[in-house]
């Protein structure tokens, strides 16, 4: 079981305690052969960003029910950016209301889930995103 | 500039990126990792095992904290730490989750200390194959401490002990009886025991038998068989696992555990214990790697079919598994003899 797997980090961004959907994704993802960094509630932007880097992930997770999403990613995808991790796929799941997608996606999100995305879609978006991404140097 | 100049540059994008390539054993990183071997030889590497649930992150969390605090250490003199977790990857899928930065976000934000997730791989020593290579690398750039968290281990689960300078056992109240600290195993390989969630009824039970385990006997390292306490005591340049009780929680007996941690380290280096304890370990990762490169020899030699021949005949009962063996090896003879004759 050696070679390239993908590596993947869920988080959950924000002060809200609900897990279960961050939790049923890291375990779809690790069903279709992922390695996923789990790290669980109330993380700030600046924990994800240095997690991804430390663990070098291919893809970063982040559920978000709180609202907060618009405070809360335009600094991820800043941070990463400044840690050179621009290559690092974004991937949101929670409450997000249909007029902030397109922004998010402006900045660099690379796919949004609603409340009822199966799991296969959402494995599949992972696959497609990071295999999509820049390829690295 | 390369690689390896960046690396010691403080690349840390770089580095987490060698990280990778080494734990997919791809060639660039294993070409690195040997440009980076004479740089290693300086951590102190400490190995924290135990059954799954007995709270190993959790001590983990507390203890790198404890230790990156030290009262009225300066920056700069303060030990910068590393910590590598293993958990399990699905035998089926082969995915993993990685939980264990969920009880070290208490270290997030000290730029003194990195913590890299790992999945076991199909590995079944509580590592996998890469963490020796992953440890080294950290070794080489710099980190003074790098504690390895394994994946919850039973009893048979040793290889910490071969990788680990310093080996922590962590038990916790309730976990089986006398007969379970005297069989054979994890409790052998302990350096120092910890029986963590100390607060919860039973504790006391099992700091008293894990105590008298170690009074009665304990097994040399180099197999020579046992030492009873007397001479333990008259040698006195033996190590005594010390078995101390910890609330990882609530932060008791962190300071101790980092103590006896330290202390170990000290005994290491005025015994020649190091020296033991590092040619032990270099060898059986020669051992393994020439393995390795034996059997991918070995087969890339056979004639195709031949090895899935002697299989066939192994599953229809004609041959034993041994015998298949032997005689693939003959097969690898005359190969020799032949090209021997060539020249």
């Amino acid at each position: 079981m050696t070679g390239k797997k993908l590596r993947v980090l869920i988080a959950k961004p924000g002060l809200d305690g609900h897990d279960r959907g961050a939790k049923i994704v890291a375990r779809a993802l690790r069903d279709a052969g992922m390695e996923v960094i789990y790290t669980g509630l109330r993380q700030t932007p600046e924990m994800i960003a240095e997690a991804a880097l430390q663990e070098d992930v291919d893809a970063v997770g982040l559920s978000i029910l709180s609202g907060a999403h618009m405070a809360l990613l335009p600094r991820v995808l800043e941070l990463l950016h400044q840690q050179g991790q621009q290559d690092v796929q974004v991937m949101v799941g929670g409450i997000i209301p249909d007029e902030d997608i397109p922004r998010l996606k402006e900045m660099g999100v690379a796919a949004i889930f609603g409340p009822g995305t199966s799991t296969q879609t959402i494995v599949q978006a992972f696959i497609e995103a990071v295999g999509a991404g820049p390829s690295r140097g | 500039m390369s690689l390896v100049a960046k690396l010691m540059d403080g690349d840390r994008l770089a580095f987490a990126r060698l990280l990778t390539q080494i734990e997919n054993e791809e060639l660039v990183g294993l070409d690195c990792l040997s440009d980076l071997y004479p740089h290693t030889g300086r951590a102190h590497i400490v190995g924290v095992t135990g059954a799954p649930g007995t709270g190993k992150s959790t001590l983990v969390n507390r203890l790198v904290l404890h230790m990156r605090s030290v009262e009225g250490g300066k920056e700069a003199e303060r030990e910068t730490i590393a910590v590598v977790a293993v958990d399990p990857s699905s035998p089926f899928s082969g995915g993993a989750i990685l939980g264990d930065r969920i009880r070290m976000r208490d270290l997030a934000g000290d730029p003194g200390v990195f913590i890299r997730s790992m999945a076991s791989r199909g590995a079944l020593g509580g590592l996998a194959r890469a963490t020796a290579g992953v440890v080294q690398a950290l070794d080489a750039v710099g980190f003074d401490i790098i504690l390895i968290e394994t994946v919850g281990a039973g009893q048979a689960e040793v290889d910490i002990a071969r990788t680990a300078h310093t080996t922590v056992v962590v038990s916790a109240p309730g976990m089986g009886d006398e007969v379970q600290a005297i069989k054979a195993g994890i409790l052998e390989i302990a350096d120092i025991l910890v029986v963590n969630k100390a607060d919860i009824h039973g504790a006391d039970n099992t700091l008293r038998v894990l105590r008298t385990t170690l009074q009665m006997a304990r097994p040399t390292r180099e197999g020579r068989g046992y030492l009873i306490r007397d001479e333990v005591e008259a040698d006195g340049v033996m190590w005594d696992p010390p078995v101390l009780a910890t609330v990882a929680t609530q932060g008791e007996g962190i300071p101790e555990l980092s103590r006896e941690i330290a202390r170990h380290r000290s005994h290491l280096r005025d015994s020649s214990e190091w020296r033991v304890r590092e040619g032990e370990r270099i060898r059986s990762e020669m051992e393994l790697l020439l393995r390795d490169h034996l059997t991918a020899r070995f087969m890339t030699r056979q004639p195709d079919g031949r090895f899935e021949e002697a299989l066939e005949r192994v599953l229809t009962r004609k041959l034993s598994p041994r015998q298949a063996i032997t005689a693939l090896l003959e097969g690898e003879d005359e190969w020799h003899a032949k090209s021997e004759g060539k020249k």
